[in-house]
């Protein structure tokens, strides 16, 4: 079960690192493009880290670049929020505030207690501290901004807000159980939105979900298919 | 395609070390100060660089002119004796 949480965290921050990859030389200036590539690398990091704990708790003999490159979508456990594409910088920004309040709690509860993945939280607590500030900051001038920006950065909120309630889905047997996380995590989003002028839509009765079982929308298969390709291409090569 | 106003300029300052002088290491653009600040952290202390940073208002550097060259730095230029160097030091004294 601790093997099964850590890939689901894993699998977040490989999936949100391929996404933010794509913003570089796309982002508003070259400073946010620069800014979004530190924070991607940040969670591949997060992730490498990770696969080297599912693979020691497996003891399967697999290997990091086995997890990431030679899985198909359904073996990937990461949340349906972070698969969907994200070329619009509000639905960038409003998912990184999502994300980042996410695992700033669940970091911080296994960087405090003894455990496998101790390590890796302790180092990773700092770096989601920061991604919480980026897109806290970016959602207060967007939010807050013109009424372009305004209406842009609430209809990305709209978007994602639905996909908040997965990653808070109650999993008693979990190291940690997400629900248990649920008030810390609106603790930390809602007065941002709030400050950035938001309307905080309700969280969705029946939300969407699955992500966590590998059930995903059609959009992660075609984002592994440009992930993996090299790796498929050449097997066993190093670089 | 709408134009866009370009962000404004800042020239970004890192201590390297607790006891250093802030240092200047180049400038950015950023919409506001808060947002300079952390776009400075990003762009120039990725590699650890620092353990402090300053960015200030391009707009708010007063700088002297090519012009004014001559009339400022060269009068020193003949004299020596502002520089510590007539002194002889005392033996035993490693770090001066």
């Amino acid at each position: 079960m601790t093997a099964d949480f850590l890939l689901g965290l894993a699998d977040d921050a490989l999936v949100t690192a391929q996404r933010l990859g794509w913003w570089v030389s796309r982002a508003p200036e070259l400073e946010e493009d620069v800014a979004l590539a530190n924070i991607g690398l940040d969670q591949l990091g997060q992730a490498r880290g990770l696969y080297a704990v599912v693979t020691d708790l497996e003891g399967l003999g697999r290997t990091e670049d086995d997890l990431a490159y030679l899985r198909d979508a359904p073996d990937f456990r990461n949340v349906l929020l972070v698969e969907r594409p994200q070329t619009d910088f509000a639905v960038c920004v409003v998912r990184m505030l999502l994300l980042a309040a996410w695992q700033s709690e669940v970091y911080a509860v296994l960087a405090a207690r003894e455990g496998p993945a101790r390590g890796v939280a302790a180092k990773a607590v700092k770096e989601v501290a920061y991604h919480l500030d980026h897109a806290a900051q970016w959602v207060l001038r967007l939010g807050d901004g013109t009424e372009l920006s305004h209406e842009r950065t609430q209809a990305a909120l709209d978007a994602e807000w639905p996909y908040l309630p997965e990653l808070l889905e109650p999993a008693p047997a979990a190291p940690v159980d997400p629900a248990s996380l649920r008030d810390a995590v609106l603790g930390r989003v809602r007065p941002v939105l709030h400050e950035a002028t938001l309307v905080v839509p309700e969280l969705p009765a029946d939300p969407p979900t699955g992500g966590r079982a590998g059930r995903h929308t059609e959009h992660l298969a075609a984002l592994l298919a440009e992930m993996q390709q090299v790796a498929r291409a050449h097997p066993g090569a190093t670089w | 395609m709408t134009t866009r106003a370009e962000w404004p300029l800042w020239e970004v300052f890192v201590r390297a070390r607790r006891g250093m002088a802030h240092v200047h290491v180049g400038s950015l653009h950023a919409p506001d100060a808060e947002m300079a600040l952390r776009n400075a952290r990003d762009v120039y202390t990725r590699r650890q660089e620092g353990v402090s940073l300053w960015v200030v208002p391009a707009a708010a550097v007063v700088a002297s002119t090519p012009d004014l060259q001559g009339a400022f730095f060269e009068p020193a230029g003949d004299k020596d004796y502002r520089h510590p160097t007539h002194y002889s030091v005392p033996e035993g004294v490693d770090h001066l």
